[in-house]
């Protein structure tokens, strides 16, 4: 079975991330990037089921130059080729935007007919989780979002989704669409083999004309959501410190419940 | 991503902005590798000892392994993260790619390496070991060798030991008295006591593979007469295929003071406790000829050494890093001359603690200049032709008992400071550097003693081709300093400062030692290797200094305040144990011993 996979090259949580002052989108010249960790565990996924079938894993990222090191990654890791929509138009465009451009790349790496597509569950930047279910729809693709478990077989994929009370086993007929959460599986790193493979592995490089897109339907500028105003965490304040006069346990109980973590 | 493992930009400055690493690859050798290859394998070292090494380095600490008079117990970690160092691909990723390897050059492995021991460096060094052992049996082994036991080590299913030490002969390894006895089918058979083997016994792999060194019937006396073989755990058939258990087994192990990670053993051969083919009697394989073993073991040395001396900055520069960042969070009293009510200040604002984090920079970071530069030339050994090759090699040749030994002392000097730092907090077991400087300790020991490797500089090293590894240094340390004559400002002094030691450690070297020293000189070999490793290490700092020259921010300039510790506060040691050598006053050889 061939598999695609989206990827998403995000600022490195380590570091120092920020905004642009400009135009408040998120600063990603600024900082070291990387593979989303979220996407990680879809790579992962993917080629578990491809080896296991014998199928290719493409990845698909959109991004600015820099984000060809999220489809390197994964590549390293053995993906067999991949797909980097890069065209200035994007900057700052929301879900529904990336969403169209990812339905957009998909349809033209499968010739329209995707047999099974991946994603992580939300970005580790954005963390709105919704484009999965956008591109499902845009893709005509039934989606199961939110695995922790998945399963190849008889024409459908089965998914495990752990909710806080109770687990749910859920069946989609392929092809699908499906998320995938940290729980899945462990992503393997990247092997030495895997860093000399990824040089010689397909990459093409695809812009919105490419893609048939018209630059008034993506971009800071067309989208429906907007970051208003961006402030700094405020520093962390002086704990409180309980002193304990017999009655440690109940005030302690009582210090949470105000806050309702009880 | 800031660490407190190593830290990523000094290791990136190193070997791109000073020791132009791409220039590598534009050589044949090297040719199938790029930049991006390189920081790529990088980020994979720092992510492997990020997340499978240092998280048990401390429970590798206070569980050590156990042995209950069959099994040696090793915590589970050790296993999980040597899986992910072979699944990576490090243990091959340095070998040539005509032996099958990955062929990246020493220099970036080196500084992978780096990564693994500052994470964790008990638990690397089961990987090194194997990496060690396969190397020595790919150079000098049969072909059956080289696919039943070097195959298997590089792939991670064996791991391998190197047993040379004996209860009776550790410096001195002409005394060893393990005997190999020869078989009509070709193989020996090995019995004797070894000591202080790492890694002799343990359940990480399929097998083990000892490489000893024994002596046969009638061999010469003394070095001449040691050959060297192979000894596994289980007899392997020509298939492959596991066999019998080998007759080695262990006496116990030792209890150590650092590395504890790393199981340290004293195995026993051929006392009965298994009958291979029905007779007591470790079954061992020849490798190369007979009396060749230390020949061998030595043509590995300059790896080994340089093996040696990384592990030994690796865990001093952990230590730095890990006492910088306490510094700047810990808040203890004021500065001179403000308000005593006033708030109190991080200790990194007072100058005694500044000193002490200075001294350590200069210590760790130079001696990772030290390492890399020597890695260097060992690439361009392989990768330069004729001349500028066999140049390379000589200068390795004289720089590896200083690669090796300037860690030991110095980085653990930095660990000695790493604790002070932290004051009582460091001398507590709640915090890593009081593990680091009992690590590290090991480093002057094992691989040669400190002593031994002053020896090897002054009583052998310096000598060799009458003098000229010593002559190629000085002309590239008068190179340096002419660079940073040009330069002008601070680099002026600098290289005044430098070249005047220069002079004066090659006029001590000509008036001692190519005039033929006796015992008196040879005493102060220790005094003279620290004194060359100093000038060395000045020299390094120097040329990091012109890398950072005419660039500008807090990277750059923390480069130039080392340089000027190392200037200001190191350097003129150097005449101090020059002294002592030209002097060869005799006091230690004269020395009743009886009044001690
Ligand atoms: C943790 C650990 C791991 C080890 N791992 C291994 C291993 O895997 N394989 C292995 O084969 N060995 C191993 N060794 C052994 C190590 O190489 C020896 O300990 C070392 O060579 C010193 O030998 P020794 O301990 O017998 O000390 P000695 O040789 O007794 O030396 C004691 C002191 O005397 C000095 N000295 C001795 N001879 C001279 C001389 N001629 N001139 C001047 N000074 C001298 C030494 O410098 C030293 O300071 C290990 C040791 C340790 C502690």
């Amino acid at each position: 079975m061939n598999i695609v996979v989206c990827v998403k090259h995000v600022p490195d949580a380590q570091a120092d991330r920020g905004f642009n002052e400009s135009d408040n989108t998120v600063d990603r010249a600024g900082v070291d990037g990387l593979l989303s960790e979220l996407d990680e565990y879809a790579v992962e996924e993917a080629l578990k089921l491809a080896e296991a079938s014998g199928g290719e894993v493409t990845v698909v990222t959109i991004g600015p130059d820099q984000a060809a090191d999220a489809v390197k990654k994964a590549l390293q890791m053995g993906a067999d080729k991949g797909v980097h929509v890069n065209d200035e138009a994007i900057h700052g465009s929301d879900a529904p935007a990336t969403s169209l451009i990812l339905a957009e790349a998909i349809k033209k790496a499968t010739d329209g007919n995707p047999e099974l597509v991946i994603t992580g569950m939300a970005s580790t930047d954005g963390t709105m989780g919704v484009v999965p279910a956008m591109l499902a729809e845009r893709l005509g693709l039934p989606q199961v979002t939110y695995a922790s478990e998945l399963t190849l077989g008889d024409g459908k994929v089965t998914i495990r989704r752990d909710n806080d009370a109770n687990t749910e086993t859920i069946e989609a007929s392929l092809p699908a669409l499906v998320s995938v959460t940290d729980q899945i599986n462990e992503p393997r790193y990247p092997s030495f083999k895997g860093i000399m493979a990824a040089k010689k592995k397909p990459v093409e490089s695809w812009t919105l004309a490419d893609l048939g897109i018209d630059a008034g339907q993506v971009g800071l500028a067309n989208a429906w959501t907007k970051v208003v105003e961006i402030a700094k965490r405020p520093p962390r304040e002086q704990g409180e410190i309980v002193k304990d006069e017999g009655d440690g346990g109940t005030k302690l109980a009582e210090f949470l419940a105000a806050r309702k973590f009880l | 991503m800031n660490s407190v493992i190593l830290s990523a930009r000094d290791v990136d400055f190193l070997l791109h902005e000073w020791l132009d690493t791409d220039a590598l690859f534009e050589r044949p050798t090297f040719a199938q590798h790029s930049r991006e290859t390189v920081d790529a394998v990088l980020e994979l070292a720092q992510a492997v000892a990020t997340e499978k090494f240092a998280p048990h380095a401390r429970s590798n600490d206070l569980h050590e392994p156990t042995f209950d008079g069959t099994t040696v117990s090793l915590i589970p970690e050790v296993g999980v993260a040597l899986k992910a160092f072979a699944d990576a691909g490090f243990l091959t990723a340095g070998v040539p790619e005509d032996r099958g390897g990955g062929g990246l050059p020493t220099s970036i492995i080196s500084a992978c390496l780096a990564w693994f021991h500052a994470a964790n460096t008990a638990t690397s060094g089961y990987a090194l070991l194997s990496m060690a052992a396969a190397n020595l049996i790919r150079t000098h082994g049969s072909d059956a060798q080289r696919t039943l036991f070097a195959e298997p080590l590089a792939d991670g299913r064996f791991t391998g030991t190197m047993a040379l030490s004996e209860p009776g002969a550790g410096s001195n390894l002409s005394d060893l008295l393990t005997r190999a006895i020869p078989q009509e089918d070709g193989t020996h058979r090995l019995f004797g006591r070894k000591m202080w083997i790492s890694g002799g016994d343990h359940e990480l792999a399929d097998n083990i593979v000892h490489l000893v060194l024994a002596r046969t019937p009638d061999a010469a006396p003394g070095t001449k007469g040691i050959s060297i073989f192979i000894v596994p755990k289980y007899l392997v058939a020509e298939d492959g295929s596991l066999g019998e258990r080998n007759d080695i087994v262990l006496a116990g192990i030792n209890h150590k003071m650092g590395s504890r990670g790393t199981v340290n053993t004293a195995p026993v051969l051929g006392d009965g406790a298994h009958t291979p083919g029905g007779a007591p009697g470790a079954v061992g394989h020849l490798v190369g000829e007979v009396g060749q073993g230390l020949p061998i073991m030595f043509s590995m040395m300059n790896e080994a050494r340089l093996g040696v001396g990384i592990a030994g900055t690796a865990v001093g520069y952990t230590g730095y890093l890990k006492s910088l960042a306490y510094a700047r969070e810990r808040l203890q009293g004021r500065l001179l001359g403000a308000p005593p009510a006033g708030p109190q200040v991080a200790l990194v604002e007072h100058p005694d603690v500044r000193r002490m984090l200075l001294a350590q920079k200069s210590f760790v970071e130079g001696a990772l200049a030290l390492m890399l530069y020597c890695s260097r030339l060992l690439d361009d050994a392989v990768s330069l032709d004729g001349r500028a090759a066999e140049e390379a090699l000589a200068l390795v040749g004289l720089l590896t008992p200083i690669a090796k030994s300037f860690p030991a002392q110095w980085c653990l000097e930095a660990n000695t400071l790493a604790i002070q730092v932290m004051g009582g907090a460091g001398y507590t077991r709640d915090h890593d550097v009081e593990q680091h400087y009992r690590d590290n300790r090991l480093n002057a020991i094992h691989e040669g003693t400190h002593g031994i490797q002053g020896l090897d500089l002054l009583g052998r090293k310096v000598l060799l081709d009458r003098g000229r590894a010593l002559g190629l240094l000085v002309a590239r340390i008068t190179q340096t300093a002419e660079r940073a004559t040009a330069a002008g400002g601070s680099g002026e002094g600098y290289a005044a400062k430098l070249l005047a030691m220069t002079a004066r450690l090659r006029d001590v070297t000509t008036r001692v030692a190519v005039a033929g020293g006796g015992a008196e000189v040879l005493a102060e070999a220790t005094a003279y290797l620290e004194g060359s490793g100093h000038l060395v290490v000045a020299w390094l700092w120097l040329e990091q200094w012109l890398a950072a020259h005419g660039k500008e921010g807090d990277f750059y300039d923390g480069k130039r305040a080392a340089t000027a510790y190392f200037f200001s506060r190191e350097l003129p040691k150097v005449g101090l144990w020059l002294d002592t050598v030209a002097a060869h006053d005799g006091l230690t050889t004269a020395l009743d011993p009886t009044v001690l």
